[in-house]
Formats: C-alpha cells, structure tokens, sequence
C-alpha cells in the first residue's frame, strides 16, 4: 500500500492556548456515539466552541479570521487522557493537517501519527512567538518542515522536534504499519508458537 | 543479565523491527468494547482482511450501556446501534462477546480479570487508555487508538516504541482510612500528570506487596492519568490465588506449568530501572482532587490552592481550574457542597470497592439533597453484591442500586451530571465536562469517602464521618 510521503505540510494557523488539553475537551465523549469517523470534524472542541443553547462561544475556532487554519497549535500535554481516535479524527475531518504544542500525551501521538498528522514540539516562546505572527496576519503562511524539523512561518524559522520514529515514517510513507505488519505474518507465527497461552 | 518484567515480557513478544525504528510486537491478549471498534471492523472490510486470531480477542459492552434500563432495544437508537454493530462484528469473526445476556458483561477491564483472561507475562491492548489496570497481574498492557485495533484485528501485533521503566515504592504501613485509590492520586499529585510521559510505572514496595489484586489494579488503572501508559506490579502468590479456577485460567497439570513460566517474568531483584522514585507510606492522607486534572489534587485537611501561592508555571491552570470548579481559593475543601455521589467505574467498581464502603454506609442516610448511585463493575460483581446483601446496604441508606456499566465515569449512556452540579466520584477523571455536563464538575477520591460525601451532603473526611480506621482494626 503506496502512502504519500509527509515531508512538509503548509497552511493558516490557529492558535489554542492552554495546556492540558484533554481529548475529552477536543472531542466530548457523547459525540462518540457513532460506528464511523465520518461528521466528527463538526464537534471539534464543542463544549468550549458552542453554548448549551447551540450558540457560539468566544473561541479561536469561532473566530472568522482563522476560518481557512489547518495548522493548530497549543500548549504542554497536548491530547492528555483518553485513547479516543475520535479526537485526531475530529481534527483531521475539521481540516487540521499538523500540530504544534509544547509536548503531546503519548496515546494521541501514536494515533496522530497514523493517521499522517504531524505533531511537531516547539518551545512555549516560539509557540507564543507563531501565535502573534498569527495574531498580525491571520493568512501567514506556516510550514512544518518534517524532514528538517523546522517550523517556517513567512521569514521567520524554528527548531521543532518531532519524534525520529514519527519523522521517519512520516517521510518515508510509512505512517500506516499495515502493510510491513502483515509482511511479517511467518515470523508473527513463530513467536505465537512459543507463547503457551496462544495456545488457549 | 537482569531484567524487568517489562523488558522480559517486550522480548518474549518482539516480533522485529520495523522501518521506521518502532518494534511489531505481538499482543497475546486484545480486548475490545463498542465505542472505539466498529471503525476498525470497518476499516477491515474495506481493506479486505480477515480477523488473524479471533480466539484471542475477546469482547464486553459497558460504556452506552443503560444503568438501569437493562432491556433492548435501548431508548438512545444510537447507543442500541453500537451494541447490535459489536454483536455482529463478534458473530462474523468468531470473537468471544461477554455480551449482555451472557451474565458475565462489564466494564472490559473489570471483565478481564475476573474471566482470567488477564494473566501474567502477556501483553495486552484495548482501545482504552485505562488498559493499564491489567498490569497489576504483571501484564504488560496498553491503551491504544483504533487504527491500531484494526492492526491488532489483522495481524495481533502493532508498531510500539519501546518505554523506558520507573520503579516506584511505596513503603511503610498506610494509615487507617487511606486506601489504593488515595496511593496513586497522591503519587499522581506527585509526579504530575506528564511525569509518566514515555514511561511503563513499576510499583513496589510492602504496600503494594500486602495490596489485594484489587487494589493493585485501582493503582495501574490509574497510570495512565500519570501521562504513563503502562503500569504493573511484579506477579506472585496474590496474583496467582486470584487467578486459581477462573474461567480462562489454566487448570489441571497446566497450572503449574503456567505458575512457573509467570513466576519467571517477575523483575530481578538486582535489575536497573531508568528511574526510581520513593513514597512514604505514611505520608499519603485520605486525597481529593480540586480541579480539572487528576494532578490538581490534595488532602482532604487542606485547602484550595491559591493562584498567588501557584508555582509560575501552573499559575494559569490552577486559575483556569478554580474558575471552572468555582472553588474559593485558600479555603477548605472539606464542606464543600456536592449534589452527586457516584461509586463505580473500572478504577473502584469492584466487590471489595463496594463492600468496604457498605461496612461504612451501615446505619447511615444520604443526605436529602444527594444523589447517589452505586454501579457494580461487572454483571458478576452485581451478582456478587447481591448474594451478600450489598446492594441491599445501599439501597437502604438511600443509594441507587444499578446494573453494570461504564455509567457515569463519562457520558455516554444516560448517567450524567446536570448544569453544574458537583460530583463526588470513584472514577478516574475529573476533565471539564467528563461527566455529562459542559459545565459539571468532578471530584475524584476513594469509594469511602464518596460514601462519606454522600451521608454529609459535603465534602467530608470520611474518618471523621465513619470513625473509619477504628472499625477496620476492630
Ligand atoms: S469506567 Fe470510565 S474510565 Fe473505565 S473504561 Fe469505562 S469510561 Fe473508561
């Protein structure tokens, strides 16, 4: 299975702030109802967008002038709690095509990973530095350079960090396992016949 | 050389190293519920792939389920659709379902367990963060999102970097009235909610060693909210008395067998861990959480923090947190009004979580403006408590007694908080809007304390309300 190989991704930004996110707050539980991914994207941070009546509330994503963003950015823990897919899904279905915060929660990583979205960690200085570039000029144009670990936002260029394993698979096409999993089925076999309990 | 449980178990389930540096390791044990699989089916069917070892996937319902409309269909079309899409799912790849009718149905880590499905030296994944619970058998066991349940389905294995080990001890005698639940929020409190970040948590110690399995598992479960996505604690007699005669546990010659290849996967004594970190037991009083994470918590004699007297740091968190949970800076927790009690979930929902707090509840009343509801972890914990006259214990001092589920540890099935009212909980969570409400509030601590809060109508010490600590030694 041939995928596109993520070597930079470009685009509006937005800025989120706070740390500890939780994919509770990206992506409320009750939304989750569902047998497909497909409309999460629509209830994106809803209980911090949206009043109980349905109106909106004063958020960066109700904010006309970041409309066209498909780079989010945040703070520290980024995606903390739940092992929810639906919270990169929402993202990935409202547009977001990268992530730039501080530091990310473990389980989000991964699924962000698979699912071809780079999340890239910046110090909280050019975090802040990004988002007043933002604030300035809504449509400046933002470039997470994956290969070289650099954040590029019109002249101005930041260190980022992106994992080695994510980078790689990024770059090379190899962010969905599927295939290279399946390749190894024999030796999968091999190492379930040495566990007694696969045999139960 | 010596090794750590988690670097036996890694190696024995290595299967090679993929491209991109992570290693495919094979996960004996997958377990799946009905929120996070029907993509990964889905995504299966149209990547045309059958399921490799449906003998070793095993199925639960617990997080739409109603608590107390048991009967299908269920009155939420959406929540009834799950269940009959994971029933189908089941039936078209031979997957193992503790489905409702089964009397074997709960919350998937309560379930484990109790099957014996969850055994020591194996790994496991479900797409739950609170997978972890699993570890207090010695398993290594991961959360994991659905992508890699569709990996799982397919293959059994997944691309996973390799974590680094943290052994924390816990030693000392834990006062009377702190229990498991006060241990891992304080070491959450502790090591804060990103401590864990890359991290499998080893716990040790003469607490952990005179814990029950349950109480080891309120503690694993919780890792997790410690930002580490593995926690275990090494296997011995304990863990291998609660797996004696389980449905799923080996039986017969085999069982000795297997008590010897478990006993093998234990840490060497003289093993190197990345880091170790050490706990006073005694220092741990009964903890509550006063904010919108599960490190933003404290004692329950102390007082709300102050943004002023906030590390530089945190200063905006605890400001954001006091603003949501509209607690007074500087002044007690204790006697803060809450409006619901619930004791319940995959962290304290099992039969010793709701027989210490019956021992307590004996004798007392709800407090009038209360609601409290009591939600068994499994069909076979309700059974249990009914057997007992649990259930009845509650029921009497004005409890809900309810059938099994996830319930309302989050919102997903009718169990959720209103407005902003303030909740007492036994769960995991205290993000903003966990428990149903945009704007409802959660305040985690142990299922005795909940009780306490629930008699009090407040937020009480529960060794003042119970005199706890002179019963237990009584
Ligand atoms: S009880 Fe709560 S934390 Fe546990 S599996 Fe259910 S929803 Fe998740």
């Amino acid at each position: 299975m041939a995928l596109e190989k993520i070597t930079s991704v470009s685009g509006a930004g937005v800025y989120v702030p706070g740390n500890e996110i939780d994919t509770d707050r990206i992506i409320p539980a009750r939304f989750m109802k569902c047998v497909t991914f497909d409309g999460l994207g629509e209830y994106l941070f809803y209980d911090v967008r949206k009043n109980e009546n349905g109106s909106d509330k004063d958020h960066p994503l109700n904010d006309s002038r970041f409309s066209e963003a498909s780079i989010l950015l945040s703070g520290a823990n980024f995606g903390c709690g739940s092992s929810r897919e639906h919270a990169p899904q929402a993202l990935y279905r409202y547009g977001f095509r990268g992530i730039i915060a501080e530091s990310y929660a473990e389980i989000f990583f991964g699924n962000c990973t698979t699912l071809g979205i780079p999340c890239f960690c910046a110090a909280k200085e050019d975090i802040e530095a990004i988002a007043a570039s933002i604030e300035a000029d809504p449509s400046v144009e933002i470039t997470l350079d994956v290969e070289n670990e650099r954040i590029r936002v019109g002249d101005q260029s930041y260190t980022a960090v992106v994992r080695e394993t994510a980078r790689k698979a990024l770059c090379e096409g190899k962010w969905d396992m599927i295939g290279e999993l399946k390749e190894g089925e024999s030796q999968v076999a091999a190492v379930v016949g040495k566990l007694r309990y696969m045999a139960r | 050389m010596s090794q750590s449980l988690f670097e036996k178990v890694w190696e024995a389930h290595a299967v090679k190293e993929l491209s991109n540096g992570q290693t495919q390791l094979l996960i004996g044990t997958h377990l799946i519920h009905e929120v996070t699989s029907p993509q990964a089916f889905g995504m299966l069917r149209d990547l045309n792939l059958p399921v490799a070892y449906p003998n070793r996937t095993f199925a639960t319902v617990d997080h739409i389920v109603p608590t107390d409309q048991r009967q299908e269909p269920f009155a939420d079309p959406l929540a009834d659709g799950m269940v009959k899409e994971l029933r189908k799912n089941c039936e078209e790849t031979g997957i193992t379902f503790f489905d409702l009718p089964s009397g074997k149905q709960g919350i998937v880590h309560v379930v484990g367990p109790e099957q014996g499905i969850t055994q020591p030296g194996t790994t496991i994944a479900c797409g739950d963060s609170h997978t972890s619970t699993h570890g207090a058998f010695g398993a290594i066991a991961f959360g994991v999102g659905t992508t890699q349940i569709r990996d799982l389905l397919a293959t059994q294995t997944m691309g996973i970097g390799k974590l680094k080990v943290r052994r924390i001890n816990v030693n000392g005698e834990l006062r009377p009235g702190v229990y498991a639940k006060d241990v891992i929020l304080h070491v959450i409190r502790k090591l804060g909610v990103k401590g864990g970040t890359g991290f499998a948590y080893e716990y040790g110690g003469s607490v952990f060693e005179n814990f029950s399995m349950e109480e080891r598992m309120t503690v694993c479960n919780m890792s997790i909210e410690g930002g580490a996505r593995v926690g275990y604690v090494n296997p011995d007699e304990k863990t291998f008395g609660y797996l004696k005669g389980r449905p799923y546990s080996p039986s017969g010659d085999d069982w000795d067998k297997a008590v010897e290849n478990w006993s093998s996967f234990a840490s060497d004594p003289d093993c190197q861990y990345d880091d170790v970190v050490d706990f006073n037991a005694e220092d741990i009083a009964p903890t509550v959480t006063w904010g919108i994470n599960p490190e933003q918590a404290i004692s329950v004699e102390e007082n709300i923090p102050t943004v002023e007297g906030s590390n530089e740091s945190d200063k905006d968190l605890v400001a954001e947190a006091l603003e949501y949970m509209k607690l007074p800076e500087g002044q007690p927790i204790k006697g803060t009004k809450v409006d619901v009690c619930f004791i319940g979930s995959c962290t304290n929902g099992r039969l010793s979580d709701f027989e210490e707090a019956a021992k307590y509840l004996k004798g007392h009343r709800v407090a009038d403006s209360v609601k409290a509801i009591a939600v068994p972890g499994s069909q076979i914990v309700d059974g249990i408590c009914r057997e007992k006259g649990i259930d009845k214990v509650f029921e009497e001092a004005g409890f809900e007694w309810r059938g099994a589920g996830c319930s309302m540890c989050l919102a997903m099935n009718p169990d959720k908080l209103i407005g902003d009212q303030l909740s007492a909980s036994s769960s995991n969570r205290n993000f903003k809007g966990r428990q149903g409400s945009p704007t409802g509030r959660t305040v985690l601590m142990s299922p005795v304390m909940v009780a306490a809060a629930a008699v009090r109508g407040e937020i009480s010490d529960a060794r003042e309300v119970f005199g706890v600590g002179e019963l237990v030694n009584a």
